[in-house]
């Protein structure tokens, strides 16, 4: 199988400036050196990646709209915020592959003219902040970063809302990370006022190996709208949960019996998340979809993250619902007022509901109600609520039902 | 703790300009310069929010919003360690709830108390992304994975 984002994670010393060049690492950087900056931003566009952070957007597109006259400086931000319940491939990079990731960030800030970078990890994150401080002054000592190009490592305080790529620049600003009305994008006006580039970091460890081993190559192991592989955050109840890359065009039944290994206890599935905590759920009968982004689109889902969180017959799926919708009524910044309202109001109803109090028309209510408020916001943080809220109730009802009638 | 204890040593003073430096405008080494402030003095306090504004020139105002904002910021005192059960949809499938319980008997607080002698802050958290190896919790600065009530014991013996 082809590996290309894990390939070295069977090496202890991976993370190592040495273990990294004896994979291969800094010749794509060498090559790009020689590229002119638009030609970097072609083949990326020709690669066919998206963005592996939520939204899926069409990463050479995203650097294209840097303004072309613009003079002053321009940043590249690294979205090292991992939070999406379910996902964990982030800390895997940072932990065991930190050079990839400042090589895609050297090879992006050519093709957008960035001379600084930040790299914002969430605060909780130690050990892969450590590992991945390490890299950066190795790749300094070694004279990758200083010449043209340099990065700063900044350490977030506990916040889900500062993965929103606006809520996170507000954070950087330091403030608190409220998000902020779009357009203008950050592309035109991000971080401290000037056209900035949020990229994920899977995103730009992907940048690399489409320079060096060329754009077709990566389109070509992936699906027609999307190439390449990624790493699928497998957990929940499977025999062998991990992070495990293929190319997106594996199925969600190959992920969870031949990967993960299948499911564990009952042994028979239930329902899947596949693409974090935020991405409607699937019933049993629903895994038959390739996990691209538009695989998991036309299924009515998304990839999100793609973080597959399984369950098994034994779990509860309205349980499963007052946990999200807790972390969800948690983690609203509170700027809007469907937002703040609904999921404070919600998260109530359904620990109502589990704890045997809810009433006959409840679950109407949460629905409408959900429904109501999606696409009013400031950002995607409350569709992304409205989607579990949404699903759970709309493809588990009896299990909602036989709660209520217990009341 | 008394006011006339809220203040960084010259050298730490030198790495908050140093800090300050990196970004565009200075305001954006808020955020590490308040992790500075809690590993020195223990937790931010109303005076530290006082004391940190008046080196970004900014009002105590924006920096207790800030303070509030984020989850890792005590503003009273913590434990000597901080015990972060993860009650999120992994960990909750594979026993966080039990697994919470457990530590909150052994303690006998509460999530959000600390302990009478202060050895421990207990915390009910978000997805810490180490769920592949749920149930989990972080202690201090470790992440503890495949927790389990004998496991959890041990951990927390060991913590003086
Ligand atoms: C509520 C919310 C949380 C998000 N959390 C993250 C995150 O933790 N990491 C991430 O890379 N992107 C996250 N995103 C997506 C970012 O807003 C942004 O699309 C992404 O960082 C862009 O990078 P990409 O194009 O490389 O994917 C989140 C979005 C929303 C709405
Ligand atoms: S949708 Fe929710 S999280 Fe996003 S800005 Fe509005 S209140 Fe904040
Ligand atoms: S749900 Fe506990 S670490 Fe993700």
């Amino acid at each position: 199988m082809t590996l290309v984002l894990t390939r070295s994670f069977d090496d202890s010393s991976s993370h190592t400036l040495e273990a990294y060049r004896a994979h291969g690492g800094y010749a794509a950087w060498e090559k790009a050196q020689a590229m002119e900056p638009a030609a970097i931003v072609d083949e990326v566009k020709a690669a066919n990646l998206r963005g592996l952070g939520g939204a899926g957007f069409p990463t050479g597109v995203k650097w294209s709209f840097i303004p072309k006259n613009h003079t002053g400086p321009v940043y590249l931000v690294v979205n090292a915020d991992e939070g999406e319940p379910g996902t964990f491939k982030d800390r895997y990079l940072l932990e065991r592959d930190p050079h990839a990731l400042i090589e895609g960030m050297l090879i992006a800030a050519r093709a957008i003219r960035s001379a600084l970078g930040f790299v914002y990890i969430r605060g909780e994150y130690v050990e892969p902040w450590r590992r991945f401080s390490a890299a950066v002054r190795e790749a300094y000592d070694a004279h990758h970063l200083g010449r043209g190009f340099d990065v700063v490592v900044h350490r977030g305080a506990g916040a889900y809302i500062c993965g929103e790529e606006t809520g996170l620049i507000s954070s950087l600003e330091g403030k608190k990370g409220w998000p902020k009305v779009k357009p203008p994008f950050p592309a035109i006006k991000g971080a401290f006022g000037q056209p900035t580039i949020v990229n994920n970091v899977e995103t730009l460890c992907c940048v690399p190996p489409i320079i060096e081993r060329g754009a077709a190559w990566f389109a070509g192991l992936g699906t027609k709208t999307q190439g390449g592989t990624r790493m699928y955050s497998v957990s929940g109840r499977v025999k062998r949960p991990g992070v495990y890359e293929t190319p997106v065009s594996v199925t969600l039944r190959q992920l969870i019996f031949e990967h993960a290994g299948g499911v564990t206890a009952s042994g028979r599935l239930k329902a899947v998340v596949p693409g974090g905590g935020s991405a409607p759920i699937l019933t049993a009968d629903e895994i038959d979809v390739t996990m691209d982004v538009d695989g998991l689109k036309n299924a009515g889902s998304m990839i999100g993250s793609a973080g597959v969180v399984v369950m098994d017959e034994s779990a509860s799926i309205p349980e499963a619902l007052m946990v999200l919708a807790r972390f969800y009524a948690h983690e609203s910044c509170g700027q809007c007022t469907p937002c703040r309202e609904s999921t404070g109001w919600i998260y109530k109803m359904v620990h109502r509901i589990v704890e045997g109090h809810g009433h006959k028309d409840d679950l109407d209510t949460i629905v409408d109600v959900a429904k109501r408020g999606g696409g009013t916001t400031i950002c995607a943080f409350y569709d992304g609520a409205v989607g579990p809220y949404v699903s759970y109730i709309e493809k588990f009802r009896p299990e909602f039902e036989a709660l209520i009638s217990r009341a | 703790m008394s006011v006339a204890a809220i203040a960084f040593s010259p050298e730490q003073l030198a790495e908050v300009r140093r800090l300050q430096s990196l970004y565009p405008d200075k305001r954006g080494a808020l955020l590490p310069v308040l992790h500075m402030a809690q590993d020195t003095f223990g937790y931010v306090s109303l005076e530290a929010e006082e004391y940190v504004a008046g080196l970004f020139d900014l009002s105590p105002a924006h920096v207790h919003e800030v303070v509030t904002f984020y989850t890792l910021y005590f503003r009273e005192p913590k434990g000597r360690h901080v015990v972060a059960v993860c009650h999120n949809l992994s960990c909750h499938l594979a026993g966080a709830p039990e697994i919470l319980a457990h530590v909150k008997r052994r303690l006998g607080i509460e999530a959000g108390e600390t302990t009478g002698d202060g050895r421990i802050t207990l915390q009910a958290v978000e997805c810490l992304c180490a769920c592949e190896a749920a149930p989990m919790m972080q202690v201090d600065d470790r992440y503890e994975l495949n927790l389990t009530p004998e496991k959890v014991d041990r951990i927390l013996e060991g913590l003086a």
